[in-house]
């Protein structure tokens, strides 16, 4: 019943989605959406993969979202022509989809292929081969690490297309400028400030807490690395990108984006080098289980590494693009 | 070390790009780049080499077994396939460093080295691998890295040209992501050996049959075929001159490779054939799309979107080879991959020497061109005839082994189209050629000199590789006919 209602939900909020010319409205409805889709997999008892839509879903990208509505603005253009080909062709997809329900088995029955071929070998086996409770994070990160790792690297290679197409040469005397305009600008939201200095440390905590407690329940480095770097972009928000950008220098930002993936990848070449597969923790310690233990928590250090840097890179050089546009404004007035 | 090749064909290159981040030096990172890519070439090299003398090498990432881990298969089809990608991407490395020089600003260079290792390592993976999720994986990092480097052209249209790849393409991804998973719905596994054994058990089921169309779609988007190719001229036409080479050689043989995995590794020959009229369908869409790419060849006066629809006819051909469906129509298909590499990497890096002097491809520049840079225009030349498919290039083999094709499975009508099809490619190959040796250089432009060695150097090496593969081919020919063997489930 609560699926019900809630698929009925996110049904309502995708047409909004779709009708609304507001950009600023969407952003918020799709933040609304995640949150919904989240709480969907928590009824259906996948909480990991919640816990994941909830701070990337609902979270970060809603963050990154509004980043880029303050460049483009935030009406959308209208368009002239109806798209009456595209209509057709999401129509048919529907229908196939729809067709391709018809022959599935019924969500949850014990006797659905996935429940019976791979699935009882990681329930039954995974304590004694991997030794931690959380099933999802030892298929993660371990049976199926090597995916994993390809999904890290996926991450790495947005920051890097973001900083390739995105990035900005600064220049000792912008930054002044932007210092003022940033200083002015975040005067008033003096409330605000103050409660989300207050905030910040608990974030962050909470983030390492996601970082090292993703063995035991939902969690691990890619939801750590995410309310990680929410922390620092609400920081960068409130008390301008000149304050955060002391902080945090872009140059480091980038090295741990690159210490990440490497580390992950480290972790597989030290099992290489012992003789072993690529990312067969068991290489790491005499004990096979206690090298997986170790294992895991270094891939998943990785993760958030990466995954907390990539999103800051995000961030900074959407913020530093709408830095170039308001000085170049300025200097037309300037002009004028 | 020799048991690693398969994981290490995939890892250098991955863990190469971070690595570039630490250097500093645009020269150091290129030299860099240039290493691990030809240490990819080696590796692939030595791969194929076990792979013809031994079989199918497994290797099992994590030391965990097959269906609850992922493991990388290497056989003759994809050991081919990783020969030709990590080969063009070293060749056209070569001439990376003059060229981005005039195209790509500064401080952007390290990172067009990292984006293009993520792009090289992205397509390996996707073909290394024998797990149907891992492909979609890799399939995610090599199109980002896609997008990325196509928006890095000089052009301000780049960015156009690679926002509309970045919808075709995740509409593509999407697809074949829709595809995968509800065949692991339908089985339980997700490893493509265990998928081809247990999917006959659920072939008459409808959810089977919408994964199959979904697949099917995503990957007719990202190999452009006709009519889902839309997004492929404009986006070689803009993107850099190295990208557009390594892409026009690579980027569309590995969704092929997709195509030809899925249809014949997983879900068998006899479900593909019927489940879809896949080779009416095929066959009708792949001679369509030889002939109205052709056609919009001639028209075009930006030399890269010439050899960028060129391209898309070429996809024609693989397809129609593909939807003969016998021995000798997948060797026709798999012989055009490696030579149509050859053809349109030596054509595009010899389009990028003229970018390099001139800072456009327009048609105007190549008045006179065969005066100018002599050299330069002679590959495009050879290059060309070996489109067109005149004997002692490459071109002539695989359309060779096609009509051989289309004459056993008794196509005759198919086979006189192919012939016409080609005649479309004397014309526009022609237009250039007349330009070039029989009009005199547009003023201003009579100054202009030969390319650098740096790029003539890799540029001969691929004319030459085109005309030694026209003339030798056992290598090419063996590794096809071994793989196409072994796709049908027949010993040699």
């Amino acid at each position: 019943m609560t699926s019900v209602f809630l698929l009925a939900f996110l049904v309502v909020i995708a047409v909004a989605i779709v009708r609304m010319r507001d950009l600023l409205a969407v952003s918020m409805l799709l933040g609304i959406y995640g949150l919904l889709s989240a709480s969907f997999f928590v009824t259906m008892d996948a909480v990991d993969v919640a816990f994941t839509e909830a701070s990337v879903g609902a979270g970060i990208s809603t963050l990154l979202m509004l980043a880029a509505i303050t460049l483009t603005g935030r009406s959308e253009h209208p368009t002239r022509h109806k798209p009456v080909l595209a209509l057709f062709v999401v129509l048919i997809t529907g229908c196939l989809l729809i067709y391709g329900t018809l022959d599935m088995p019924y969500f949850g029955s014990a006797d659905a292929p996935i429940h019976l071929h791979v699935a009882p070998h990681y329930i039954n086996n995974s304590m004694q081969e991997i030794g931690i409770p959380n099933i999802v994070t030892s298929v993660l990160a371990s049976y199926r690490g090597f995916d994993t790792f390809g999904e890290v690297v996926v991450i790495f290679t947005a920051g890097m297309g973001v900083l390739a197409l995105l990035s900005v040469v600064r220049r000792a005397e912008n930054i002044t400028k932007i210092d003022s305009i940033n200083d002015s600008m975040h005067a008033e939201y003096l409330i605000l400030r103050i409660v989300v200095k207050a905030l910040i440390p608990f974030i962050l905590l909470y983030a390492l807490y996601v970082q090292f407690h993703g063995d035991f329940g939902p969690g691990g480095g890619f939801q750590a690395g995410v309310i990680f770097a929410a922390a620092i972009i609400l920081y960068a928000m409130l008390f301008g990108m000149s304050t955060a950008r002391r902080v945090i220098n872009q140059s480091v930002i980038q090295f741990f984006a690159a210490i990440g993936v490497l580390l992950y990848g480290s972790v597989g070449v030290v099992a290489l080098i012992n003789g072993k597969s690529f990312l067969d923790y068991s290489a790491l310690s005499a004990d096979p289980v206690a090298g997986q233990h170790l294992g895991i928590l270094l891939v998943e250090l990785g993760v958030g590494l990466t995954v907390a840097s990539v999103m800051v890179i995000i961030f900074f050089n959407f913020e530093g693009r709408r830095d170039v546009l308001q000085s170049q404004e300025n200097n037309h007035k300037g002009d004028n | 070390m020799l048991t690693h090749l398969p994981v290490l064909q995939v890892i250098v290159p991955l863990l190469a790009a971070p690595l570039c981040l630490l250097l500093t030096r645009s020269r150091l990172v290129w030299v860099f780049t240039l290493i691990v890519s030809g240490l990819a070439f080696v590796i692939s090299g030595l791969l194929l080499q076990q792979v013809m003398a031994t079989g199918t090498i497994i290797y099992e990432l994590g030391g965990w077994d097959a269906p609850w881990g992922i493991e990388y298969r290497i056989d003759q089809l994809n050991a081919l396939l990783l020969l030709i990608i990590s080969g063009v991407s070293t060749v056209v490395l070569m001439a990376a460093h003059t060229s981005i020089r005039k195209e790509i600003s500064p401080d952007r260079h390290s990172l067009f080295y990292i984006l293009y290792l993520l792009s090289l390592a992205g397509m390996l993976g996707i073909v290394a691998t024998a797990d149907a999720f891992n492909v979609f994986v890799f399939l995610e990092i090599s199109s980002l890295s896609a997008y990325a480097l196509i928006a890095l052209g000089k052009d301000r249209r780049a960015l156009w040209a690679s926002y509309q790849y970045l919808i075709m393409g995740t509409i593509g991804a999407t697809f074949i992501l829709i595809g995968i998973g509800l065949m692991y719905q339908m089985t339980g596994t997700l490893n493509m050996y265990d998928l081809s054994q247990r999917l006959p058990g659920v072939e008459n089921t409808r959810t089977l049959f919408t994964a199959f169309s979904f697949f099917i779609v995503g990957v007719c988007l990202k190999l452009a075929l006709f009519p889902l190719h839309l997004w492929l001229p404009n986006a070689y036409a803009y993107a850099p001159s190295i990208v557009t080479a390594f892409f026009a050689a690579t980027a569309t043989k590995v969704a092929i490779y997709l195509l030809i995995r899925f249809t014949f590794s997983i879900f068998g020959l006899s479900f593909s054939f019927t489940a879809l009229p896949l080779q009416l369908l095929f066959v009708v869409l792949g001679l369509a799309g030889v002939f109205v790419a052709s056609t919009s060849a001639i028209y075009q006066t930006n030399i890269k979107h010439l050899f960028a629809y060129s391209s898309i006819a070429q996809v024609g051909y693989m397809i129609i080879g593909f939807s003969v469906s016998t021995v000798t129509g997948l060797m026709a298909t798999l012989l055009h991959m490696f030579n149509h590499a050859l053809m349109k990497s030596a054509l595009f890096l010899a389009l990028g020497a003229v970018m390099y002097r001139f800072g456009s491809v327009k048609i105007n520049d190549f008045h006179g061109l065969g005066r100018l840079m002599p050299y330069t225009m002679a590959a495009i030349v050879v290059g060309g005839i070996s489109l067109i498919g005149v004997p002692l290039t490459v071109g002539f083999i695989s359309k060779w082994y096609l009509l051989m094709a289309l004459i056993e499975k008794g196509w005759w009508p198919v086979a006189v189209l192919i012939l016409i099809g080609s005649l479309l490619a004397v014309v526009y190959v022609w237009r250039l050629v007349e330009v070039a040796y029989f009009k005199p250089p547009v003023a201003g432009n009579e100054a202009v000199k030969e390319a650098p060695l740096s790029f003539l150097i890799p540029i001969w090496l691929l004319v030459s590789a085109n005309i030694y593969f026209g003339i030798d081919t056992r290598l090419s020919i063996q590794v096809a006919q071994a793989a196409a063997h072994s796709l049908f489930g027949v010993s040699p």
